[in-house]
Parts: C-alpha cells; sequence; structure tokens
C-alpha cells in the first residue's frame, strides 16, 4: 500500500484505509471464486490419481493424434492470419481510402459472432446439405468433418487477433519513417523489412500469441464441423470434452491441463510483453 | 516515454502515396475476408432471408427453441450485471492500490480469454457440482444446487464475462486526470463524493461498453456453458446448443434460424457499444 | 551543384487542389525558404520535389535532368522530415549509414568506409561519440541533427527540410538556425526549407518564395519580399504589418475619414489596403499629417512599443520610439505615416 506521509492530504485523495482494505478483499475473493479456483481445479482433478495416470492419457493414440491435429490447425492458420493481418494493416494504416472505418469493422465481425455460428455458417456452405454439399460429394472432396472444415472454422474466429494489434500501431507510427527510408534509397520492400517490420515486432509477437492460443483452444466452432472422429478430426479441446463424456475425468483434465498450461505461457508472454515493451504495442494501457 | 512526436500531418495523407503495396496488400486482405468472413456470413443471412420473417418467427417461437433463447439472454444479462460491479471493483484496485500479487492478478483477469472453453468448463462443473469445492459447500449452507441447473449456466457466464468491463474500465480509469479529483477535493466535496459524483460518472461509458462486450459474448457462449448446464430442454438449454442439436437431426432450417436470431442480439448489442461510445465522444471528448 | 526547376506543377487531393500551376527555379547552391501559412501548399511542393508525391500536372527537373518520373528512390535528394522520422530500433550510426547500407552490394562503399562517413558527419553536425545512442535518448534538437547528418550521407543532389525548426524550443531554434547557415555554406548543397515563420525565412535564406493557396505569390531575396511586396497577401504575410481598408481620391490616402498622407504614384482612385509596419508609423513632436491616442505601451530591450488608436473604427497600429521619448498612456501624439505598402482592393 502506498505510504502517504500526510494523513490529512492522504485522505482527500485516497478512501480511508478500511474502505481500501475491504475493496481489495472483495476484488481478491471475486477473482479467487471466478478465476484461480477453477484453475487450481483443472491440475488437481489431472493429478487425482497421481503422476502415472498422466503417462497413460498421453500414451493414448488418441490423445497424441489430437494434439498433432490442434498443432496442425494452429501450424495453418496462424501464419494465414498472419500474412493478412499484415497486409490489411499496411492497407489501412499507411494509407487512405473510402471505406476504411467500413473495412475495420468487418475485420472485428468475428469476434462478435458466437462460435456455433461461425462453424455453422461453414456447414451451411461445404456440409451435406449445404451450398456445395452436392458438387463436393461428387467430386469426393471432403471439408465439413475434416481438416479443412476445422482450419476454415479456426481461421474465421481468429482472424481479427493480429490485424487489430496491428492497425492501431501501425495508424499512430504514420509513414514518416518508410519515406524517410525511401529518400535515402531504400526500395519499398526494403523499407518494409528495414523500417516498417522492426517497428512492429512487438506488437506482431503480441497479436501472434493471442491468436495461436485461441486457435489451439477453440472449441465451439470446430465441435460443430469436425464429426468429432476420434483419432482423425479430434482436435485437443473436443478430445476433452469425449474423455469427459466417457466418465474419463483424469484424462479430460490431464489434455485440458496442457491446455492450461499453453493458456498460461500465453498470458505470461503478454505481461512480459506489455511490461518491458508497453511503448511498442501502441493503445496499450501505459504510454 | 514519449518517444518520437506523432506526426501532425497539414494535408490528408495522400491518396496516390509514394509507398508502395497498396493494390497489393488492400486486394489481398478484402479478398481474404471476403472468403473466410463476409461470404459465408452471407449465406447465413442469404439462407435466412429464404425462411422469410414469418418462417424465422415460426422456428424461433416454437416453445423448446423460445425457452433456449430466454435462458440465454435473461442469465447473459445478470451475469453481464454481476460482471459490472465486480469488474468496476477490480479495475478501481488493479489501478488505484498497490498491494502485493497485483501484477499477477492483473494478468489472472484475461484467463477467461485465453483459457479454452471447453477447459474452463469441465473446471467449472467439477468445483460447482455436489461433491464439488464449492458446490458441496453452497448445498450444506443453502440446499441449493448449482452445476446441471441454470444457476450453472450463470456461473459460467459470469466466469467468460470477467475481463471485459475490467479491461474497459481500466484504461479510462489510468487516464482520469488526478487534478480533477484534487480540485474536487479544493472545492469541499468529501472522499465520497467526489468518487460518487465526480469518477464514477467519467466511467459510466466504459461500464456500459464493458457490460455490453460481456453480454454479446455470453449469449453466443457455448463451451464452458455445456459442461456444467445439465442441458435439461426448457429448463436449463442454451441457444447456441440447440443449434448443434438441430444439426445434429439435419435440420438446416432451425439452425439457421437460431442462428440468425443470435446474430441479430449480437449485432445489436455491437450497435449499442457504438451508440454508446459516440454518446460519451460526444459529451467528454475523445475517451 | 545541381539547381531544380520546377514548371507547371499541380496536385490534387481528393479533389482539392493543393498545388496550382506552380513554377519555381531554385538556383544551385541557393538557400531558398518556402514560406506561407498552413494549407498553402509548400510541404507539398517539397514533397513532391524529393518524390513522395506523384504530380497531377508539371514536371521538375534537377539539374536539366527530366526527375518527374524518377521513383523517390532514385531523386538522390536529401530530405528532413518535420519530426525528423528517425528509425526509432536503430542507433544513431545506424541510422545515419542507413542510405549507404541500403545501395547494392556493387555500388555500397566498404564496411570501414561507411564508419568513417558516419564519424565525419556526426562531427560535421557536432555531436561526435553519439553514434551508439538511440533517437530515444536524444534531445530535439540533437535528432534534428542526426536528421541532417543521415540525409547528407547519401550525398544528395539537393537537400530539402520540412519545418527543420517546428518542433523546437526558442533558444535550440535560434542556435540551430545560425548552424545551418553554417553547414550550407560549408557543404554549398542546393536546399530547400519549408517554414511558416516569415523571421525564420528572411534571417536563413537567400531568397524567399511565398506561397499561398498552391501558388506562388512571390520570390525574391529577403530585401525584396520585405520592401518590394508583389501584392497585398505578401504585403500581410510579410513584415508583421497592420492592415487597414482605406480609400484612395486625388493621390491622397484615407481611412474612415481620416486622411492619413500622400499614396504613391500609379494606385487608382477606389477601395484599397494599406499595410502598416512599425518603421511605417513616426511620433513626431509637432505638425504630422494625423494623430492618434496611445492604448498600450510595451518595453522590449532598446526601445519602447507603442500601440496607437488612429480612432476608435480603425484597428491599432503599432510605432516605435527610442527611450529618451516620453509618452503616456491616452496621449494624443502627432504622427506622419509613410502609405507605401498601398494595393487597389481586389474584389
Amino acid at each position: 500500500m502506498s505510504e502517504v506521509r500526510n494523513p490529512t492530504a492522504a485522505s482527500a485523495l485516497s478512501e480511508p484505509r478500511w474502505v481500501r482494505l475491504s475493496l481489495i478483499l472483495i476484488g481478491l475473493a471475486y477473482l479467487s471464486l471466478v478465476v484461480l479456483l477453477p484453475l487450481a481445479a483443472i491440475f488437481t482433478e489431472a493429478l487425482r490419481k497421481g503422476v502415472g495416470a498422466l503417462h497413460e492419457v498421453f500414451a493414448d493414440e488418441a490423445t497424441y493424434s489430437a494434439i498433432m491435429l490442434t498443432l496442425t490447425v494452429a501450424a495453418i492458420t496462424v501464419p494465414l492470419n498472419l500474412v493478412f493481418g499484415v497486409a490489411a494493416a499496411w492497407a489501412i494504416a499507411k494509407f487512405e481510402f473510402p471505406g476504411k472505418s467500413l473495412l475495420i469493422t468487418f475485420i472485428d465481425l468475428p469476434f462478435s459472432v458466437s462460435p456455433v455460428v461461425s462453424g455453422l455458417i461453414f456447414v451451411l456452405l461445404f456440409g451435406a446439405q449445404g451450398l456445395f454439399g452436392p458438387w463436393l460429394a461428387a467430386n469426393d472432396i471432403k471439408i465439413i468433418f475434416a481438416l479443412p472444415g476445422i482450419v476454415l472454422a479456426t481461421t474465421f474466429v481468429t482472424l481479427p487477433f493480429i490485424a487489430r494489434e496491428l492497425i492501431p500501431l501501425m495508424q499512430e507510427q504514420g509513414t514518416a519513417e518508410e519515406e524517410a527510408a525511401m529518400t535515402l534509397g531504400a526500395s519499398g520492400l526494403r523499407a518494409f523489412l528495414t523500417v516498417t517490420l522492426p517497428n512492429i515486432r512487438w506488437a506482431l509477437l503480441y497479436g501472434v500469441l493471442l491468436c495461436n492460443a485461441r486457435a489451439m483452444g477453440e472449441f465451439g466452432a470446430v465441435a460443430v464441423v469436425s464429426g468429432h472422429i476420434r483419432g482423425q478430426t479430434n482436435t485437443m479441446p473436443l478430445h476433452v470434452e469425449i474423455l469427459y463424456n466417457e466418465y474419463n475425468f483424469v484424462g479430460a483434465f490431464a489434455v485440458a491441463a496442457l491446455l492450461a498450461l499453453l493458456a498460461l505461457v500465453t498470458l505470461g508472454a503478454k505481461s512480459l510483453l506489455e511490461w518491458r515493451y508497453g511503448d511498442a504495442l501502441a493503445g496499450k494501457s501505459r504510454h | 516515454m514519449t518517444a518520437l512526436a506523432l506526426p501532425t500531418r497539414e494535408w490528408l495523407r495522400p491518396k496516390p502515396s509514394a509507398l508502395p503495396g497498396f493494390g497489393l496488400t488492400l486486394g489481398f486482405a478484402l479478398s481474404y475476408l471476403a472468403l473466410i468472413v463476409l461470404i459465408p456470413l452471407a449465406v447465413l443471412v442469404w439462407r435466412a432471408s429464404g425462411l422469410g420473417l414469418s418462417g424465422l418467427w415460426t422456428v424461433a417461437t416454437t416453445p423448446r427453441v423460445r425457452a433456449a433463447l430466454e435462458t440465454s439472454f435473461y442469465l447473459s444479462f445478470a451475469a453481464a450485471l454481476v460482471n459490472a460491479f465486480f469488474g468496476l471493483v477490480i479495475a478501481w484496485i488493479l489501478t488505484r492500490y498497490r498491494f502485493p500479487g497485483r501484477t499477477v492478478l492483473d494478468a489472472m483477469v484475461d484467463l477467461p480469454f485465453a483459457l479454452p472453453t471447453a477447459v474452463a468448463g469441465i473446471a467449472l462443473a467439477a468445483i460447482y457440482a455436489s461433491n464439488g469445492w464449492v458446490g458441496s459447500i453452497v448445498e450444506a449452507v443453502t440446499g441449493l444446487k448449482i452445476a446441471f441447473t441454470p444457476r450453472g449456466i450463470f456461473v459460467a457466464l459470469v466466469f467468460i464475462g470477467l475481463p471485459f468491463v475490467v479491461r474497459t474500465v481500466q484504461p479510462v480509469l489510468m487516464d482520469l486526470d488526478r487534478e480533477v479529483e484534487e480540485a474536487s477535493a479544493t472545492l469541499g466535496a468529501s472522499r465520497l463524493q467526489t468518487v460518487l459524483r465526480v469518477i464514477l460518472p467519467a466511467l459510466v461509458p466504459a461500464v456500459l461498453t464493458g457490460f455490453a462486450l460481456a453480454f454479446a459474448r455470453a449469449v453466443g457462449e457455448y463451451g464452458s456453458v455445456i459442461f456444467i448446464a445439465g442441458n435439461m430442454p426448457f429448463i436449463s438449454e442454451i441457444a447456441p446448443l440447440l443449434i448443434i442439436v438441430q444439426l445434429e437431426e439435419f435440420n438446416y432450417t432451425g439452425a439457421t434460424a437460431i442462428a440468425t436470431v443470435m446474430l441479430s442480439i449480437s449485432f445489436l448489442s455491437l450497435l449499442a457499444i457504438n451508440l454508446i461510445q459516440s454518446w460519451s465522444r460526444r459529451r467528454f471528448g475523445d475517451v | 551543384m545541381t539547381g531544380i526547376a520546377v514548371r507547371g506543377v499541380a496536385k490534387d487531393f481528393a479533389g482539392t487542389r493543393a498545388l496550382d500551376g506552380i513554377d519555381l527555379d531554385i538556383r544551385p547552391g541557393e538557400l531558398l525558404a518556402l514560406l506561407g501559412p498552413s494549407g498553402s501548399g509548400k510541404t507539398t511542393l517539397l514533397r513532391s520535389i524529393a518524390g513522395l508525391e506523384p504530380l497531377t500536372a508539371g514536371t521538375i527537373h534537377f539539374g536539366g535532368e527530366d526527375a518527374t518520373g524518377l521513383r523517390v528512390q532514385d531523386r538522390k535528394a536529401g530530405f528532413v522530415f518535420q519530426h525528423y522520422a528517425l528509425f526509432r530500433h536503430m542507433t544513431v550510426a545506424e541510422n545515419i549509414a542507413y542510405g549507404l547500407t541500403v545501395r547494392p552490394r556493387a555500388e555500397r562503399p566498404a564496411r570501414h568506409e561507411i564508419l568513417r562517413r558516419v564519424e565525419d558527419l556526426l562531427d560535421l553536425v557536432q555531436l561526435p561519440g553519439i553514434g551508439k545512442r538511440f533517437p530515444g535518448q536524444l534531445s530535439g534538437g540533437q535528432r534534428q541533427r542526426v536528421a541532417l547528418a543521415r540525409a547528407l550521407a547519401v550525398e544528395p543532389r539537393v537537400l530539402l527540410l520540412d519545418e527543420p525548426f517546428g518542433a523546437l524550443d526558442a533558444q535550440v531554434r535560434k542556435d540551430l538556425r545560425r548552424w545551418l547557415r553554417d553547414i550550407h555554406q560549408r557543404t554549398g548543397h542546393t536546399t530547400v526549407f519549408v517554414t511558416h515563420d516569415q523571421e525564420e525565412a528572411v534571417e536563413l535564406a537567400d531568397r524567399v518564395a511565398i506561397l499561398n493557396r498552391g501558388r506562388v505569390e512571390q520570390v525574391g531575396s529577403p530585401d525584396e519580399v520585405l520592401d518590394h511586396p508583389a501584392n497585398a497577401f505578401v504585403a500581410g504575410f510579410v513584415g508583421q504589418a497592420v492592415r487597414l481598408d482605406v480609400t484612395v481620391a486625388e493621390g491622397r490616402v484615407r481611412a474612415d475619414a481620416i486622411e492619413l498622407g500622400a499614396a504613391p504614384a500609379g494606385i487608382p482612385d477606389g477601395a484599397a489596403s494599406l499595410f502598416l509596419r512599425t518603421g511605417d508609423i513616426a511620433v513626431v513632436r509637432s505638425g504630422g499629417t494625423t494623430s492618434g491616442v496611445v492604448t498600450a505601451i510595451t518595453r522590449s530591450a532598446a526601445s519602447r512599443r507603442l500601440e496607437i488608436r488612429l480612432s476608435d473604427d480603425l484597428p491599432a497600429v503599432e510605432a516605435e520610439v527610442s527611450l529618451d521619448q516620453q509618452v503616456a498612456r491616452g496621449e494624443r501624439v502627432a504622427l506622419t505615416i509613410r502609405a507605401d505598402r498601398l494595393f487597389p482592393a481586389t474584389r
């Protein structure tokens, strides 16, 4: 608690000690109940039958393939959205054109769509009774209940993450540095690589982290398009569901704990970035 | 650190700029956005328009659908309300007070964003079940069950809605000019009066925005709810789950109708947020 | 040394005409100021010369070579940005070396040669030994010097500076002006700088080009534009003049029925604008062409400045008197007025 020497000055700009203490206690209690307790529960439940039981879970073929599928989906989705994010931010931040704010709204759209609806729209397009369903079936192409569908749904859900980290930052940075590089003889690509990219690297990393965490953890949208085919179209979050519904609680919580660790690492890296490079992440809290 | 001054432009940035890549990046961004987001969403709207308004109404007012929509709507509202209050308290203590563990708690606020929803779902179900850490206590004291009742849905929606109000209020609270509070004190206001009449009114737009975001998120939430909800039709069934139920019965029409209603709710929330923000900009200047 | 010839240059931004047929010859080795109010197009003109703005019409020649179609990279115009645009993630030395290191391998100087060049430039801009620092660790004046060193490193054909002192405080501004003048004399680059400060323009430049609404109103030496403004806009913009709406009849100038003095030859009868500077108004002991009431007196180091009202309806004019001349507020004083800068009203 902040030391304030002059008690009267303190009371003018700060609350009485008992108010401060009770507010802190209320906040702590609420956060513990809502956030920390569930987090603790995941690890407790996972370790309920000891470390040996964990070994069994991760030795299971189905668990292994779920992990691989999740990694594959993230490995496709994140780079795609990375390229999109950089391209969209470049066009939006460095140029003026009509309809720009509408474009930004569209980029944010997936944030306001329910995950289940996000999956549903691809079923309506590519599902058996979907728009292209008959054609796909005739040509023996599988999108729904297969990897392409999972990738599409995940790409939809995670599309805004990188773009929305970059757009405000690049808007704030303006065009002067790139122009300076070009008056000094650098080509446009060279200016982008040597000037723009270093300026946005931390925001880029930040966006990639968030995008990756969501891509690996997405449940609702993927649940709709995956078909839950064990060993084939089961991502880690879906595998958690299956194990849980089979009353294999240790298994479910073990896989959940792995995902929770990913979330914690993401949060840690995010806090580290904010603390260390707060200035390089425009629009983020401190200035 | 103020770093380099921001460029102020005598003219709007050039329409044809010396920087390259506008056509390429905008073209790519627009095509990608159209393929992943706009066309799939348009297909949903197109399908729904095929039903006609009366068709939509018929589906949306079948008793089971209506019950699910009402459940989602009311519980989301209640959860967002609770988070509006506690989110304000947490934002307040995180920005105004210094206490051990503050930075860790600050990071933990984002956990509901980062934790895969399925993981959160099984963790909450474990804690709030009759034999869980919290569920057993509550049941012993009040005789009320939480998990597998609508109260469980409420708990899950509180969990996923927690970060919104905290994260919208925090920056506003941080930017709030301390001089305004000092001015209030020099004019004879007690600390409580200053808080109630000077600080809280300035936070209202941020709280409302956070509330609307949390509400919109909760209406569409699926993963964290289904494990704790019990999913009893007419009692503890949420709208997103009903979409999945319809899809499993290959009832695309029903799924489309429910999805359209949910999409409308989230767009109305989005609209509300925009209105709140433009209202507060007009009233308080840029916040 | 390279001169710059700007011919018929026009530039449209989304329907508004920022440059409206600019013709301007910048002589080899001269230091030219582009002076104008904000929105006059001076920065746009500078950016057009650098190749940062594609032209709507017109041509730009660098020393006889048509540079209109040249890309910004190929123009070799050293540009110093208003807010310096230093690369914040590079050290000062890396910033200065940038233009050399981005050259194709065949044209790139050797590493030690680049390092030597950076050292020389840091000496030139009087910042030896700061090569390892980052832009964020420098003061505004230091950043300005680094930005200039960076522009000079590529041995540009011309040097272009956008509001070079705009973001600096008064004392640093004064020092840097003198310093820029020195550098210009030593390196001899054809130099164009943009400013909205007429004092800065006349103090520093060999010639001043005055821009207004995308047109060049006048180009000339500081003496020419100050003493012989080409039109009412120039007269009003340079030399801190007070403008009076007057009428000319039978060779006499009148404002609001007050006779001010004789009109210069060649001014037709009718409405006109008269621009009065402090030097145009003399407070005399007796006689004079008219009189006014002293409404305020302010002191400067070497003189006293009087604010004088000729009548209640006219804007106050200013006169300067020596320190030994005793005047009191509210006193009515006799004046002689030189009505030189008189322009027929354009309507």
